[in-house]
């Protein structure tokens, strides 16, 4: 369980994030978690809320994209996403590949917020 | 003064800390001329034993080796550790469970890294939380024990994706414990296609010279990089 080290990080790069680009509320966190990225997203939402007491993102919405995992299919010559992260086989023609293109993002993407009208961006 | 709603993108790795210092260190590896590998394990796999053992003989062979390892409370498998003669430090890391660039950092401070060939980080024994933390290491090596089962790392996908190499440990059990060696590796194909697996044994010495052979080439080739 190493949520919660990772939910006060995920903070602090918000908090960070919403001073530098002047946000004086922020209303929502919006994360990618990749299939691989070793985060289980329950884990995670119960870490946030703790992590989250106090600060300047207490009751901002913890928005949580999943990332797929995305292989390359050296048969196909394509990137092929997979329904799941075992097998690490190609979805359409079924070669094995372990060349990962996507699905170990742990990515704060975007914050949403209110900013003073004539707030800089 | 009104306020208006706004979204900004970010795009920011939430481990961005860890991976800046992870880069610094391998920069400082790099150029020292170290060879850095990172073991991770469940716990009881026998990554201390199967490390002593690769430190005695690489030591025995004429190359610098030193350790860190990772433990939540004792220093009791740096000890074991310092029976191979290598220079060995211990992290305490209390309740963490896994080992971070910064922990490794003030772990090696002090140390001439100039003066080392190879050096090996044991991380905490744990198959879920190192994964998600790079070391600034140069290879990461997977070890799981014949006890654990033939589908361990179908059920620890991360990890094991992560790696580099994957070790079988305690080889000399297979046959007491009825380990089949083809649904292993089977497993392992399931969810790293491609990468090599080591069979060893620590009290034997199986394997032993392989994994061995594999270091010196990959040292050599950091090198040449």
């Amino acid at each position: 369980m190493h949520e919660l080290s990772i939910a006060h990080q995920l903070v602090e790069l918000a908090v960070e994030n919403a001073d530098r680009m002047g946000l004086r509320r922020v209303t929502a966190l919006h994360v990618r978690v990749g299939a691989l990225s070793g985060v289980v997203q329950e884990a995670l939402r119960f870490a946030y809320d703790i992590a989250a007491a106090g600060t300047a993102v207490e009751g901002a919405r913890l928005i949580i994209e999943d990332v797929p995992v995305v292989i390359y299919c050296p048969a196909c010559r394509a990137e092929r996403s997979l329904p799941a992260p075992v097998p690490a086989r190609c979805p359409v023609c079924g070669t094995p590949s372990g060349d990962v293109r996507a699905g170990r993002e742990l990515e704060l993407y975007a914050l949403e917020g209110e900013a003073d009208e004539e707030g800089n961006r | 003064m009104t306020m208006t709603p706004r979204i900004v993108e970010i795009r920011q790795n939430v481990l961005k800390k860890n991976d800046l210092l992870a880069r610094e260190l391998r920069e400082r590896f790099r150029t020292a001329g170290v060879y850095v590998v990172n073991l991770v394990s469940a716990p009881g796999a026998g990554k201390t034993t199967a490390l002593t053992e690769l430190m005695r003989r690489l030591a025995g062979a004429g190359w610098r080796v030193a350790a860190v390892v990772g433990d939540l409370a004792t220093d009791n498998d740096a000890e074991r550790l310092r029976a191979s003669g290598a220079a060995v430090r211990q992290i305490t890391t209390g309740t963490v469970c896994h080992l971070e660039a910064e922990m490794v950092a003030r772990a090696i401070e002090g140390w001439d890294l100039g003066s080392l060939d190879f050096l090996f980080i044991e991380n905490v024994g744990n198959l879920v939380c190192p994964a998600s933390y790079d070391l600034g290491e140069n290879e990461r090596a997977v070890l799981f024990s014949v006890t654990e089962g033939e589908d361990k790392p179908e059920k620890y996908p991360t990890l094991i994706n992560s790696a580099d190499l994957a070790v079988v440990t305690k080889i000399d059990l297979a046959e007491a414990v009825g380990f089949d060696r083809r649904r292993f590796q089977e497993a392992v194909e399931r969810v790293r296609p491609g990468i090599e697996v080591l069979e060893i044994s620590a009290r034997t010495g199986a394997g032993l010279d392989r994994w061995l052979e594999r270091l010196l080439a990959g040292r050599a080739a950091a090198r040449v990089r």
